[in-house]
Parts: C-alpha cells; sequence; structure tokens
C-alpha cells in the first residue's frame, strides 16, 4: 500500500554515489600524471572485486543483488581504499583491501548504511598493521614507468629498493628522529615539492576540485571539510608559529599525505560519521586533531585513518548531545 | 611496601565511606520492581495467570515464584517486556493459562438477564451496573474483558465481543519492506 | 515592504495549478444520493437528529454538535432521509461511519434562515452559532473552528493570519476562492478579527497566485478594511499554520501549544468565507469548494455539496480510463480513498485523480544512508532519519524524544530521500502505535485504581459488617443481661437474635421480588418461544433453591442453563 507523498524528487543513492565518483576524477587524473597508470590497474582490479564481493556477500545474505551492486556504493568504498594505499601494492594487497572493507566492515554489520565503521579507513588500518612494509612503498613522482608498476602490482610482493623514495610525511619523521630541523630535512630531500610531498600537491589540489563537485551538486555540506581543514591549520599553525624548526606548516600538512583526499571524501561518509551540522564539526575536528597528533608524534607517518576509527565510536554519542533545535522548541532545548 | 598499603586502605576506606553514604542518600523506597511489573501486566484482574490479580501475579514474579509466561491477555508483547525488565529468557504464552485472545469486552444480553448480580459481584473493576433483580449492562469503556463475569451468569447472557475497529482506533500499518520483490 | 521570515527546509515540487485555474468555479449538480457523515470534524461525533423516513430542508441541522470539541452537521439539500447508516469513509482506513443518506426532491427548499449581526452579538453567542453551522477549519484539518475564535489569555491577538498559501501541487480551491470570492472572505475575516480582538490582519499567499493576490487587495480597498495581503516565497510546505505563522511573524509556535498563547491565530481562506456565509447569508456549511485535478480531461474547480460521491464530481472533469484510485488532498500530505464512491466531506480541498503513469508507484526502498538530505528539507527541523531509525526498530520512546509529533507529515522527507523510503509512512505507523499505548496505558491504569477500590470497599464491608454484628451481639447479651426472669425457651430465639432479623429480611426480599417478578414477567418473556418459557421456568425453579441455599455455587446452575441450546 503506497501513502503520500506520492511524488518523489529524481534522487536515488546511486546517483550520490555516482557523483562520488565523478568528483574523485580530477584527483585521479592528476594521480595518473604524477605517478603513472599504475593506479588505474588496482582502481580497476579493486572495482571488479568490490563488485563481485558485494554480490557474493548479498545472495549469501539473501537480500536483492541486482539493487545492491547498481547503488555503486561498493564502488565507491573500493575507490577510497584503492586511493588511499600505495598503488604499487601487489593485486592480492587490494583484493584484501576490498574483502576487508566490504565483506568485512560493511557486510558484517548489516550492509549498506549500517556500518559503524568506514569500511575503506578499516581496511587501510588493518592492512598497514599487517603489511607495513607493503604498505609504505610509495613511488616517488614520475619515478617508475607503467611496465614498472605493471610488474610490482601483478609479480608479487617485492621489495623495489631504490625505486621508491620515502613520502614527505615519512621522510619527515624520520628526519625529525635523527635531530634535524624542518628546514633542512626539506631542502635535502627530493619528495618534498612545493606545498607538500612532490607531486602529492597535484593530486591534492584535484582532490580539493573534486571536493567542489561535491559540495555544489550538495551530496555534501561544507560542515566537514571545513572542520577538518581548519582544525588541521589552526592546530599545526600553532605549533608552526612556536617553533618552525620542529614543526612544519599547515600548508604542508593539508598538501601531503591523504589530508585533501579525507577532508572531501573520507571524512564525508555519511553513514559511519556525525550528521547533525555542530556534531559533523565536532566529528571532523577531532579527526583533524588525531591525524596531527600521530603525524607529529606517533609512530604512523600519516594518522588520518585511524583519526576516522576513533571518531566512529564517538558518533552516536556526539549526534546524540548535538541534536539541533526543533521548531518552536529553540532556546529552552540543549 | 608500608606507604603502598597505608594508600590502599586509605582509598579504600574513604570509598567505602562514600558507597555507604551513597546507599543512604539515595536509597530506594519500597520495592519498584513489582510496581514496575505491575506497570507492564495488563491490569484485566483476570486470575488466568493463577494468582487473585495483577499485583499479586507482579510480586510472584518478582520473588521468582512465578513464569513471565502465564498472562494471556499481556500476550507475547507483555512477556517480552517482562523478559526484558527481567532480563530473563522469552518463553512463549503457558498454554495451561490460557490463550491469547483479540481484546474484547463483555456484553449483557438484555432480554435474557435476570438481574441475579452474580456478575457485578464478580467483575474485579466494577464496571457492571445494575441492581438486584433490574437488568444490569456493562460498561464497556471500563471493561478489561477478563471474562470473569461470563461463569457465573446463571443463564449465559454474557458474551464477549471483540473491540470492533473504528477510525478512533484504526492504526497506521507498519510499513512492509518489500526486499524479495526485487531480489 | 513587510520583512519576511523564513522557515528551515521545505521543497519546491512541480506546482501543477496552471491547468485547474482557466475555468471559473462551477456548481456541481444535485447527485442522485448525497451520504453525509456524522462525524466531519476533530472531536466528538454528532448524534443524528433525524431517522429514515424522515423529509429533511436544505440546511436543516441533522447532526447536533456533541460537546464543545464537535461541529454540527447539515442536510446540503432538501429531500428524504433513506437511511441513517455506516457508510464508506473518506479515510484512508477503509472503515464505515454512521452516515446519514439523503435522496434530493430537486426543490432545494431551504431550511429557515439564521442570520446574526456579529457586531451586536456577545461573543459566546457568536461562537455557538459557530459551531451550530458546522464551520471547521476547510483547510484539510478540520478542527472545529469556534474553539480557534477566542483571543489569549490577554484579551487581544495581536497578528490574525489568513492563511491563502495553498502551496501544494494541483490543489487550486482557495487560489480561485480568493479570485473569485473575495469581497466575501474580506468580511469574514473582519468577523474573525472582530472576535479575536487582533490589531492587525496578514493575508498570506504564495506568489505563484498573482491573481489572488490582486484580487484579495482590491476587496481589502473595497471593504476598507485594513488588512495587509502578503505575497510569500512558494515553498511547500508554506501553507502548513505553524509555517505560515513562522514566515509572516517569525513566532514559532511549538508542537502542543495554542498559538494565541503567543498572540497569534491563523484561520483558512475558506473557512473565513464559511463564517461570513453564516453570519450574513444564513448558510451552515453545507458545501465547499474542491479541486479536481490529476488524471482528468478538464481539471477545474467545483462547487460541491458535502456528501456528493467523489465519482460524481470527478465525472464533470472527464476522467481518464486508466485511473487506478482517488487522493483526497494533493500529492504530498493527500490521503488514499478506499472507493470511488466515498463522499466529499469538509476536509475534501481536492480529489487528485490517480494513475500509475502519473503517481508512478516508488522504486524499491533501500538502505538508510544518513545522507541528511531528509534533514535538510524537514520544515520542522527534526532529524527526519533518526526518527525512521527508531520508529522502524519500534523504539517509540527513543522517537518521541527526538519530537516524533513535532512531525507534521508533510512529505518533505520522503520527497527528497534518495534510498526512496516511505518515511512518512513510519511517522505515522509510530504515532498511532504511541496513541493506541496511550489508550492501553490509561485504560490499564484505570482498571488498576478500580481493581484497588474494589478490594479496599469489600474489606471496609467486611470490618463494618463485623462491628455490626459485634455492637448488636453486645446489645443481646445486654438484654439477656437486664432480663434475667424470661424463661429458658425463649432465651433461645434471643441467643438467634443476630441472624433471626437477618433470616426475615431474607423472606421478605424473596416474596417482595417474586411478587415484582410475577407482575414484571408478561414484559419481556410474552413473545418468547416456548422453549424458551421452558428455560426461564427451568431457572425460576433454581432461584428459588438458590434463595434457601444462598450459598450453593452457582457454577452447575449455569452449566444446567446452557444445556436447553445443545438440544435440536
Amino acid at each position: 500500500m503506497i501513502h503520500s507523498p506520492y511524488i518523489r524528487k529524481p534522487a536515488s543513492v546511486q546517483r550520490v554515489m555516482g557523483t562520488v565518483l565523478v568528483a574523485l576524477l580530477p584527483g585521479l587524473a592528476a594521480y595518473v600524471w604524477q605517478f603513472g597508470a599504475g593506479i588505474l590497474v588496482n582502481l580497476a582490479l579493486g572495482s571488479v572485486a568490490a563488485i563481485a564481493i558485494e554480490a557474493l556477500v548479498m545472495r549469501l545474505r539473501k537480500r536483492p543483488v541486482a539493487l545492491a551492486v547498481g547503488d555503486l556504493s561498493a564502488v565507491v568504498t573500493a575507490w577510497l581504499v584503492v586511493l588511499s594505499i600505495p598503488p604499487i601494492v601487489p593485486w592480492w594487497i587490494t583484493l584484501l583491501a576490498v574483502i576487508i572493507s566490504i565483506g568485512a566492515a560493511k557486510h558484517l554489520y548489516g550492509g549498506l548504511g549500517q556500518n559503524p565503521f568506514n569500511p575503506a579507513m578499516v581496511a587501510f588500518c588493518a592492512l598497514i598493521v599487517a603489511y607495513p612494509a607493503l604498505m609504505s612503498q610509495w613511488p616517488g613522482a614520475g619515478q617508475l614507468d607503467f611496465a614498472a608498476q605493471l610488474d610490482l602490482i601483478l609479480g608479487g610482493a617485492r621489495q623495489p629498493d631504490g625505486i621508491t623514495a620515502a613520502t614527505a610525511l615519512d621522510a619527515l619523521r624520520t628526519g625529525m628522529r635523527s635531530g634535524a630541523s624542518v628546514g633542512t630535512v626539506f631542502s635535502g630531500n627530493s619528495a618534498f615539492g612545493m606545498a607538500g610531498g612532490r607531486g602529492w600537491e597535484w593530486v591534492a589540489a584535484g582532490y580539493a576540485l573534486g571536493g567542489l563537485i561535491l559540495l555544489g551538486t550538495r551530496v555534501i555540506t561544507w560542515h566537514l571539510p571545513a572542520a577538518f581543514i581548519a582544525m588541521l591549520a589552526v592546530v599545526s599553525g600553532l605549533f608552526w608559529l612556536i617553533d618552525p624548526t620542529q614543526h612544519a606548516s599547515p600548508l604542508f600538512h593539508l598538501a601531503s599525505g591523504g589530508a585533501m583526499l579525507a577532508a572531501f571524501f573520507i571524512v564525508t561518509d555519511p553513514v559511519s560519521g556525525a550528521t547533525t551540522p555542530r556534531g559533523k564539526l565536532i566529528f571532523a575536528a577531532g579527526i583533524a586533531l588525531i591525524a596531527w597528533l600521530i603525524r607529529s608524534f606517533g609512530a604512523y607517518p600519516d594518522g588520518i585513518a585511524f583519526g576516522v576509527l576513533l571518531m566512529n565510536i564517538c558518533v552516536p554519542l556526539i549526534d546524540m548531545k548535538t541534536q539541533p533545535p526543533v521548531f518552536g522548541h529553540r532556546g529552552g532545548h540543549s | 611496601m608500608l606507604s603502598a598499603l597505608l594508600v590502599m586502605t586509605g582509598i579504600a576506606i574513604v570509598l567505602g565511606a562514600a558507597l555507604g553514604y551513597a546507599a543512604i542518600r539515595f536509597k530506594v523506597e519500597g520495592d519498584p520492581l513489582v510496581e514496575k511489573i505491575d506497570a507492564i501486566l495488563p491490569q484485566t484482574q483476570c486470575g488466568q495467570c493463577g494468582y487473585p490479580g495483577c499485583k499479586p501475579y507482579a510480586e510472584a514474579i518478582a520473588q521468582g515464584a512465578a513464569e513471565i509466561n502465564q498472562c494471556p491477555p499481556g500476550g507475547e508483547e507483555g512477556i517480552r517486556k517482562l523478559a526484558d525488565l527481567l532480563g530473563r529468557e522469552f518463553k512463549p504464552l503457558s498454554e495451561e493459562h490460557g490463550v491469547e485472545k483479540p481484546k474484547s469486552v463483555a456484553v449483557i444480553d438484555e432480554q435474557t438477564c435476570i438481574g441475579c448480580t452474580l456478575c457485578i459481584q464478580a467483575c474485579p473493576v466494577d464496571a457492571i451496573v445494575g441492581a438486584a433483580k433490574q437488568m444490569h449492562t456493562v460498561v464497556d469503556k471500563l471493561c478489561t474483558g477478563c471474562e470473569l463475569c461470563v461463569a457465573p451468569c446463571p443463564v449465559d447472557c454474557i458474551t464477549m465481543t471483540p473491540i470492533p475497529e473504528t477510525v478512533e482506533n484504526w492504526k497506521w500499518k507498519y510499513p512492509v519492506v518489500e526486499l524479495r520483490r526485487v531480489a | 515592504m513587510r520583512s519576511l521570515f523564513r522557515f528551515h527546509g521545505g521543497v519546491k515540487p512541480a506546482t501543477n495549478k496552471a491547468a485547474s485555474t482557466s475555468e471559473p468555479i462551477v456548481k456541481a449538480p444535485l447527485p442522485r444520493r448525497l451520504v453525509v457523515p456524522l462525524h466531519q470534524s476533530i472531536g466528538g461525533t454528532p448524534h443524528p437528529l433525524v431517522r429514515a423516513g424522515q423529509r429533511v430542508l436544505k440546511g436543516e441541522l441533522i447532526g447536533a454538535a456533541d460537546g464543545n470539541v464537535s461541529s454540527a452537521v447539515h442536510a446540503p439539500t432538501s429531500g428524504l432521509v433513506t437511511a441513517v447508516e455506516p457508510a464508506l469513509m473518506a479515510h484512508p482506513s477503509g472503515l464505515t461511519m454512521l452516515s446519514v443518506i439523503i435522496e434530493p426532491d430537486g426543490e432545494e427548499r431551504w431550511a429557515e434562515l439564521d442570520r446574526l449581526n456579529y457586531k451586536s452579538t456577545p461573543p459566546d453567542e457568536l461562537r455557538d452559532f459557530v459551531r451550530d453551522a458546522g464551520i471547521v477549519g476547510l483547510g484539510g484539518a478540520v478542527f472545529p473552528t469556534h474553539l480557534k475564535m477566542n483571543p489569549g489569555r490577554e484579551g487581544r491577538t495581536r497578528t490574525l493570519v489568513l492563511n491563502g498559501a495553498e502551496c501544494e501541487p494541483f490543489i487550486t480551491c482557495d487560489d480561485m476562492l480568493m479570485r473569485e470570492r473575495a469581497a466575501g472572505i474580506v468580511k469574514g475575516t473582519a468577523i474573525l478579527r472582530h472576535l479575536l480582538q487582533a490589531d492587525e490582519v496578514l493575508i498570506g499567499i504564495e506568489d505563484n497566485k498573482p491573481e489572488a493576490v490582486a484580487a484579495m487587495q482590491t476587496a481589502v480597498r473595497a471593504e476598507g478594511e485594513s488588512m495587509e495581503v502578503v505575497a510569500i516565497p512558494t515553498r511547500y510546505p508554506a501553507g502548513g499554520a505553524k509555517q505560515l505563522i513562522r514566515v509572516l511573524t517569525g513566532i514559532e509556535v511549538p508542537h502542543g501549544r495554542r498559538s494565541t498563547d503567543f498572540g497569534v491565530q491563523c484561520f483558512n481562506v475558506g473557512t473565513a468565507y464559511a463564517v461570513f456565509e453564516a453570519l450574513t447569508c444564513g448558510h451552515p456549511l453545507i458545501s465547499r469548494i474542491v479541486t479536481v485535478a490529476g488524471n482528468v480531461d478538464r481539471p477545474r474547480n467545483y462547487e460541491v455539496l458535502i456528501g456528493t460521491p467523489m465519482s460524481d464530481v470527478v465525472r464533470l472533469s472527464g476522467q481518464r480510463t486508466d485511473t487506478t484510485r482517488y487522493l483526497m488532498g494533493g500529492p504530498m500530505m493527500g490521503m488514499r480513498m478506499p472507493g470511488f464512491d466515498v463522499p466529499v466531506v469538509k476536509a475534501t480541498n481536492c480529489i487528485l485523480v490517480a494513475s500509475d503513469a502519473l503517481f508512478p508507484p516508488p522504486p524499491p526502498e533501500q538502505a538508510c544512508i544518513r545522507c541528511g538530505e531528509c534533514a535538510h528539507a524537514c520544515p520542522a527541523d527534526l532529524q527526519p532519519f533518526e526518527l525512521y531509525w527508531f520508529s522502524r526498530a519500534k523504539n517509540f520512546g527513543k522517537a518521541q524524544e527526538y519530537h516524533l509529533f513535532d512531525c507534521i507529515e508533510c512529505g518533505c522527507c520522503a520527497y527528497v530521500c534518495p534510498s526512496h523510503i516511505p518515511l512518512v509512512d513510519y511517522y505515522r505507523f509510530s504515532k498511532s502505535e504511541i496513541w493506541a499505548r496511550e489508550r492501553d496505558k490509561s485504560a490499564s491504569d484505570q482498571a488498576r485504581e478500580r481493581f484497588e477500590f474494589r478490594n479496599f470497599r469489600q474489606e471496609r464491608e467486611k470490618e463494618e459488617k463485623a462491628a455490626k454484628l459485634a455492637a448488636k451481639a453486645a446489645e443481646t447479651r445486654a438484654k439477656l443481661a437486664t432480663e434475667p426472669a424470661v424463661d429458658g425457651a425463649a432465651a433461645t430465639p434471643a441467643a438467634d437474635a443476630a441472624e433471626d432479623p437477618k433470616k426475615a429480611l431474607i423472606a421478605a426480599a424473596l416474596a417482595r421480588a417474586q411478587a415484582q417478578r410475577a407482575a414484571a414477567q408478561p414484559k419481556n418473556t410474552e413473545n418468547l418461544s416456548a422453549e424458551t418459557q421452558a428455560e426461564i421456568a427451568q431457572i425460576e425453579a433454581r432461584r428459588r433453591t438458590a434463595g434457601s441455599a444462598p450459598a450453593a455455587d452457582p457454577a452447575p446452575a449455569g452449566t444446567a442453563a446452557s444445556a436447553p441450546d445443545t438440544q435440536p
């Protein structure tokens, strides 16, 4: 029996997810331009695997398969997880990443809309803990040609020593550990570019452009990216102002690692994130703070993934405590 | 070593005092469990559970003397609520105590009624009006549907009539999620 | 230019209003049969004042208001009452309701009409007059109008808002009424203003109805009234009373509070017109303007008598063959009708004729991804997806905590939901479940109270009886002590004195009852069959034996009485 409303806006989950995929394209283009087409191989692999796993799990759960595959949510998860891990990981790492994110982090909790944790970040964290070496091999900009990348992806786990350079965040962390100042670390390493890591600053710009598409199409609201960027800039800027020899600049923090991907595509996952306007601000700012703390003082070069998972845990509390006032109940309501 | 012991002892004394104070300060009056159980029971006072009314049954449950599945008017939902409240396992309604029926009220056939007052005496909630030798009638707003008046009637003029659905008590149905249709 | 306020959210669906405003309002012809439901407003069901076979005149009272929260119902035309029986209601439940069925005689003879000069009539009398004229909110909520005609606590109302926003797609009945009968609306508004002692009157009309705005402005000038016609931005649901008050005055009236407490009152333009008709012409509410739109060839507005079958009205507009159902109201909040012949009632602002092509069934429901589109669209600033999760899980307490009852069921959330979830259905389900539970709760509380009082009473009676017996025994003992001369034979009955008068009383009562019964018996037994007569005789016999042994168990008597039923 159908009841009112009888008319609906032509909107669908598929359209939302499709917009996200389109918005990822500028960043992806920059990625290919700077680091070679190897990422496309993993991306294709991840997408096919995601669809296959989604279909398999839905069948096992006796749920409609076509609807779930058609909504493109699995492909979005696959893209995000592949873009978060190094582009030259062996094919089975990609496969594992997709299995963990979709099979475990999403469907074990009840499928789309039910997962408390960001699936892509669950997979990232699991893999960086399980395969720290493979997950830290990032190619430098323009360092590897497509054949070499293909060889690394399909040839199994090999140490591509001498071909990959440490990323900017990694180099900074190692440099600081050895007692050098930020300036000397920067000047002595080819990993650093104009703002962030060499080449990565372009990718970051591409993601930011995609983020504007998402904002323009109202797939995301300004709260999450704004709070994330502002918090990262403020906290890193504060320490940078206090001691620029020991702390990198806010610009460096924003342009390196996964900061822009996170700001517009990772922390904006609606399912596992906060939903109220104030809650979104707290949620994204919390992630930025944790990410900066781990970058500056932790054992891992980047901490966004851990920040996301830690803040995911807080979402029910954040949402509960930040319910916006209801029509007619403004003022007296908390 | 000694200082550690002293510190631990000190902590124990402070915490103990705090707990003791809390126990006095926040003392719970009466037996709220019985009240809570009683609030879940449907208050038909029908005695199908084997106790003379809902309150005695609630007391029996609280003491562990009775099972939670002896109340047919409360039905499965009532048992679930009791199971939730008491942290016990859900059990299907015990058959010896009766079956769940649609909510009904007693109706007296006024042509047959001889005015014997037996039903008036049986009604646990005084929902039947009438006097000796006068026709009786059930105030259906007050009737709990306990059926206690049915057996005493010497002329069998009382029937249980299910409460009809009207625009006032009609309920919107739970939206059906059609998962299989698209499978 | 007045500065307006915004309400949060809202949507802008295609309005589809042009087609039904191209032709003027026309009177629908008299139908063959009118079905007038007695319950057409919020509140108590009016009791019928007519019987089958009775002739009624146009405008004659056929259902009197049941208490103050209720509204009267009148015969829409003169004719013969053929039945007073339950008939299918214009309600999504598909249930029946007591209705007066009238066969028109075609003469349209009016009953004697009462008119009132509102300026010289005391307010209480005016309110009663409006109640007895059957006037209810014609925007669709059908709340009795006389209950809203009270100024607030201070005896004054700051702002009287007249609602001509009409934000739902397809519906144009208020638009056409304002275009054609603006003067009547303004006069009715003046009456309402007088009753409410309102300082200012704001007539809110969505800016997609320039003709209505112009017509109302002209009428206000012509009547010499100081009212302001305000064009407000077109955005659904700007016509919701709370939203309109917010837009015009900035005041937010919370759920469960009366707007008069905030110095505002809001009426629909149709209601104002009905007030004018009732007081000035003496016509009670027996017809209303109804838009027929959707799957018809000639969408149009009709003046329809209450009780006219919907299919009769739709036929005038040329119903298309692929029609599947009627909706009462617009596509956002309309109610699906259980049949084509349900009557037009006071709440019927629009008959929206639906087909699967016009309103296709929604795509399959998908999982909620908490995207927040619904929260963005909600005009009540709710978090609809949270309410959905709680309603789906039947966690009604939480749903209420998240202000479920502030939901106005406008449908914006479901309209924008990318997962095609029938959100409003979940809220309706939750609300009616909560109401049912509250009814059950108050019934069981009452039962508990009555049971406890009964136990207390029985206890008290027992004690009183014991006390009485003890007193009597003491008295007897004292008597025996003072009269030692009485011989042994006489002492025995004296010792029994405590019980003796009781026995005598029983005997006397029994005799009296038997005499009474003998006298009363022919009254309700003379028409009975021989079998039943025999049964009664049997019962009487048992009663006599029971009388001599009052403690006899009634159970065997019961089985004996049921025995004749089993005989062929």
